[in-house]
This record gives structure tokens, sequence and C-alpha cells, in this order.
């Protein structure tokens, strides 16, 4: 668990990468870089669901920049899709090497709701620590704070909390690096 | 543990097969893919799943026809199909030949993790209910004994262990525990399952009754005796003789026990020639034998022969927690008897039950449910169709202003509140029943 490369495809703000940042820190105790990356999301955008593929998105980030040691997660903020469901937030290869997450439907202004900027940054951290969480090879978890259970909309990553439940913290400890 | 539910996908295109793999894995289930229904049906030749989650439109065989075959092989196997196509057609076609459900393509995520979380509870109960019978899974005939507390599996695991011999056996336990049933399903799984077992249950009979019975008579052997009749030591050759409260026979029986015993022969009563049996004695008493023969009121040469193996049938006290299916099982059982539909029980009122001592075991317990699908709306078993049941565990005796009001209520729910119906019923007219219905504040549920 040595190194967290995390690649931006979009404008994110400062405060929201420094947030991102020391958090998957504690959650991985990983060291973490940064980069901006470039890829025209045009070619994988779907114009009959209006929607980018994350199937494809995931593989061409692994490929071109999946880094060799840890892992590798690529941050959108493009409404995602994959071809058996609507929508989804993020995509990870379960103990693969590369995720990917988006905050495209994670802001309250989606729903109709009043902006909540703090909202929305915890809802990313906590997508992108899930995310990650896969690449480590954890499965989804029932435990109703823990970061890994599964969650299809907004309201259910708010009632989870950001961290690993005891029992998937001891899997993500237990795993060989 | 729960065990972990596989998942078979079968789909023509590769990104939809990809999808559903990461998706499921994610969720902890085990995930094979076929790419088409033949890969598919070969796939399901030599290994379980669960759940088949399968598109319906495949070039070769489509997933209408995998459906109808896989259901030909296994009928309780769960078959989800998916469609691009939202047709009400290819669904409710699907459904009719057996799917457990569909979904439409592009799924919403919660749609479909609610369906296989769907599933996978009916695999679960299937299971459950799987294990409630796992101790009997390996006897046979034994559908009424019921239960599967500790103190049961003991029982069951006795009979599979004394079932394959013809050693004698004691059955033990409290009256209304269920030892004829034990008895049964010793015979039931004994090699002498295709030949008779004859119960005689001792206490019901007079000394002499009780010996033409076992022995059976010739033609005149006493008054009465028109005809040659074969006894139950006879009718149970090559099978099983249940001898039901052998506490109670007298000494000259006892003698005469221990003699067919040792030489697996007798002469019927009246005749002069013997006749050998060959049979299998099981003994039941709701007594302590040993005491009783320590008090010499019981042949002590006859308990050590009749008493190779003693099997101690536990009150339904000491298993509570088989109440629960108990209670399901006589529903079922008055329900399908009374040609009616079968109602669940109140968890009010099954906890009251739970909380019960039972002196009359399952006896009683079998009354009690009948009695309240009697009583009952027909609807549901409450709190109130048990009046019996107290709260304080005290006293079971009800006053009679109790009783009344709980019979004016049972006719008035049974006549559906007609009052003049109800009235009639109960033999009162209708002033002196409204008089009682504001007395005790009855109350129609509308
Ligand atoms: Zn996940
Ligand atoms: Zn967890």
């Amino acid at each position: 668990m040595d190194e967290i490369a995390m690649i931006s495809f979009g404008y994110f703000e400062k405060q929201l990468l420094d947030a991102v940042t020391m958090r998957t820190e504690q959650a991985f105790s990983a060291r973490i870089s940064w980069k901006e990356g470039f890829l025209d999301l045009g070619d994988y955008y779907d114009p009959s669901r209006r929607q980018y593929d994350g199937n494809r998105i995931l593989k061409v980030i692994d490929e071109r920049f999946g880094v060799s040691k840890g892992k590798t997660i690529g941050l959108l903020s493009i409404d995602l899709f994959i071809p058996i469901l609507t929508f989804i937030y993020g995509q990870a290869f379960l103990n693969g090497r590369s995720c990917i997450a988006s905050n495209y439907r994670l802001s309250n202004e989606r729903y109709g709701l009043l902006p909540d900027e703090t909202l929305m940054h915890n809802r990313f951290i906590k997508e992108i620590i899930h995310e990650l969480g896969h690449t480590y090879g954890l499965i989804h978890c029932s435990h109703p704070d823990c970061v890994m259970r599964s969650s299809t909309y907004v309201e259910d990553i708010d009632q989870k909390g950001e961290d690993f439940c005891p029992n998937c913290k001891s899997n993500l400890i237990h795993f060989p690096e | 543990m729960v065990k972990q539910i596989s998942i078979l996908i079968v789909d023509d295109e590769e990104s939809v097969r990809d999808s559903l793999f990461n998706w499921f894995i994610e969720d902890g289930y085990r995930v094979e893919c076929a790419e088409d229904a033949k890969q598919a049906l070969t796939r399901l030749e030599s290994s379980e799943f669960d759940i088949v989650l399968a598109d319906i439109k495949m070039p070769g065989m489509d997933g209408l026809e995998m459906l109808r075959r896989i259901k030909s092989l296994r009928k309780d196997s769960i078959v989800i199909v998916m469609t691009a196509f939202a047709t009400v057609d290819t669904a409710v076609q699907a459904l009719k030949d057996g799917a457990f459900d569909y979904v439409t393509k592009p799924f919403d995520p919660d749609d479909l993790s609610h369906l296989i979380r769907n599933a996978s509870k009916q695999i679960h109960l299937e299971d459950e209910n799987e294990t409630l019978k796992v101790h009997l899974s390996s006897l046979e005939n034994v559908e009424n004994l019921i239960g599967n507390s500790e103190a049961m599996r003991r029982v069951y695991g006795e009979i599979e262990r004394v079932a394959h011999s013809a050693a004698p056996v004691i059955i033990t336990g409290e009256s209304g525990t269920g030892k004829e049933l034990v008895a049964k399903a010793i015979h039931a799984n004994s090699p002498r399952k295709f030949f008779p077992m004859v119960s005689v249950h001792c206490g019901a009979l007079t000394e002499s009754l009780l010996e033409s019975e076992l022995f059976g008579h010739e033609k005149g052997a006493f008054t009465g005796a028109m005809y040659n009749r074969k006894g139950r030591f006879e009718m149970a050759d090559n099978g099983t003789i249940f001898l039901d409260e052998i506490a109670t026979i007298s000494t000259k029986m006892q003698v005469e026990l221990l003699r067919v015993l040792e030489t697996k022969s007798f002469m019927r009563v009246g005749g002069n020639r013997e006749i050998s049996s060959d049979f299998r004695v099981i003994c039941a008493t709701n007594k302590d034998l040993k005491s009783m023969v320590e008090a010499g009121s019981f042949r002590e040469d006859l308990y050590y022969r009749l008493n190779v193996v003693t099997i101690e049938v536990p009150p339904l006290r000491e298993r509570l927690e088989d109440v629960p299916v108990l209670v399901d099982f006589f529903i079922r059982k008055y329900c399908s008897a009374m040609n009616r539909t079968v109602i669940p029980i109140d968890d009010a009122a099954l906890i009251k039950l739970q909380d019960l001592t039972f002196p009359g075991n399952i006896r009683e317990l079998e009354n009690m449910i009948e009695r309240a699908l009697v009583v009952g709306n027909g609807k549901r078993i409450t709190v109130k169709d048990l009046p019996f049941i107290k709260d304080s565990q005290g006293s079971s005796v009800e006053s009679l202003d109790e009783l009344e009001k709980g019979h004016i209520l049972n006719i008035l729910i049974k006549y559906s509140w007609n009052i003049s119906a109800a009235a009639k019923a109960l033999k009162v007219d209708r002033v002196t029943l409204y008089n009682k219905i504001r007395k005790y504040d009855l109350k129609s549920p509308r």
C-alpha cells in the first residue's frame, strides 16, 4: 500500500483535492500523488444515452495511466454509465490496479436541492475510498456505516461513513502488497 | 454462516457480461458467465448455480427456450431474464414459463440489486427449510416429527442409530411428546419398513382383551370369539410391534410377554399350536420403568429384555424453540383438514406460546392451535384466539365473565357482527346481546 496515484480528468477545486488527499491518505495509510490527465472523453460518449461509458474509460485509464506499484484512481466529473446500469458513480477492477469515480451525480443541485459543497465533497471522498477499496480486493459490505456498503443513491452515500468497518479494515490490512 | 450465492450470467454481449460480472463480484456473489444458451446449459450440467440471469434475445437458442429447458431439468431453479426490449409479451411469457422475474436493460442499479437480493432470500429460506429437515434427510416418512432443536436432533440421531438393528427399543417421555411418532420413524427407516408396524395401546385394554389382542384367538376360545383371529404379534411378522404404555400391563402379561420375546413364538388364546413370528418390539412409557422394577411392580428380566436401547423424547418445554415450526405445521394440518386457506399467527401470539410450560406437551399445543382456528376470525391467529394464555404465568382459570365475553366475541365474529344471527346462535334475544356487547365493550372491527 505504498502509493495511490490520483489523476484528475477535469477541473476540481483545490479545497476538494486537499480534502481528498488527506482522507484517502488516512484511510489507506498510503502516499498520495497527483497528476492531471488528458483524455478525449468524446470517444467514450454514447449519444443515445448521453452518458459516458465507464467500462471503457476505466480500461483506458488503467492502460495509459496505471502505476506499476500501487493503485490508480481517475477522478471525473461526467455522467458515467455501464451497459447494464442507468448510471454509476464509479467503477473499479476488483483486486486490480485502477478505478474511477465521478462527482457528476453527487451534488444537491442535481436533485433540485440547495447546494451544499461540504456534503458533495464528503460524498465524493466516500466514493473514492469505496472504489479504491475495491482495488484492494474489498467487496460490498453490509455494515451500515462502512464505506464499502454499496450505495445506489446519494442518500445511501450520506448514510454511510467514510471509514472501513473493523471487518473490512482487517481484510484491508491482510491483503498482501 | 450464510452460504455464498452463485450466479450464472448468460448474455451474448461481452460488455454486458463484464459489467454484470463486476457488479455481482463486488456484491460478494460467486459469478460465472456464458456467451450463449448452449454454453450455459453445458455449464449447468457440470455445476450448480443458485440464480441464472439470462438475456432473452440471443442468437441461436433464445433465453425463453433456454428457460424452458432449465425448468424442465430443475423445476426449482431461479431464472431471471433480461431484456433490452421491454415488450410485455416476452416478459409475461418468461414469467409463465417459470422465470423468477425479469429486468429491462439498462437497469436501475437498485432494481437489479433488489431482484437478486429477493432471489437470494428465497434461496436462504429454502435452505432454512432444508436445514430443518437435514437431520431427517436420511430418515424417511417422518414428516410428522417436527423440530430442529438440539434436543430433537439428538432424538433424530438416535432414531438413525437404532433403525437398522432389530434390537428392542424403549421410548420414554411424558404424555403428548410424540413417542409413537418416534416409533413410526424407527420402523419407517428400518429394513422392516415394507412390512407392517402394528400398534397396541396396552393401557386401554383389560388383561384378557390385551391377551387376545396380542396373541389372537381360536374360534370359540371364549364367548364372542366367533372366528379365528390373528393376534398383533402375528400381524407384525417381519415388521414391528409397538407396545404403548407398556408399564400398565399386568404381572401375568409381563410373564407371557417375556416368553414371547425369548422364543418369538406363542399360541393363540384357545389354540394348541405354536405360531412363530419375526417381529421387532418397540415399547413406550411415560413411567419410570427402572423405579417400577425397584419397587417390584415391573419384572426385572422383562425390563432388561426390552430395554436394549432407550430413546428419551424431550418434553415441549425443553424445546420451546421448536414451537414456531410446530405451530406452522399444525396450522397447515388443520387448515388443510378444514379445507381453508392457511393463515398466519401473530408474533405476539407466538411469543406467548413460547412462554408456556405445556404440561400436555405437543398434544396440548396441537389442541390450542386447532381451537384457535375454530374460534378465530379466519384471518390470523392472535393472542385473543388463545384465551387460556394469561399474562401472568400463574392461574389459567378464566372468570365466567371472561369466558362469556370471549364466547360472545367469537360468535359475533363468526356471524360477521350480524346481531340477529349471533343472538340466535347464542339463544338470547337481541336486546340481551346488545346489553352484553355494551357491558363487555365489544367493538366491531368496522
Ligand atoms: Zn462498490
Ligand atoms: Zn465493511
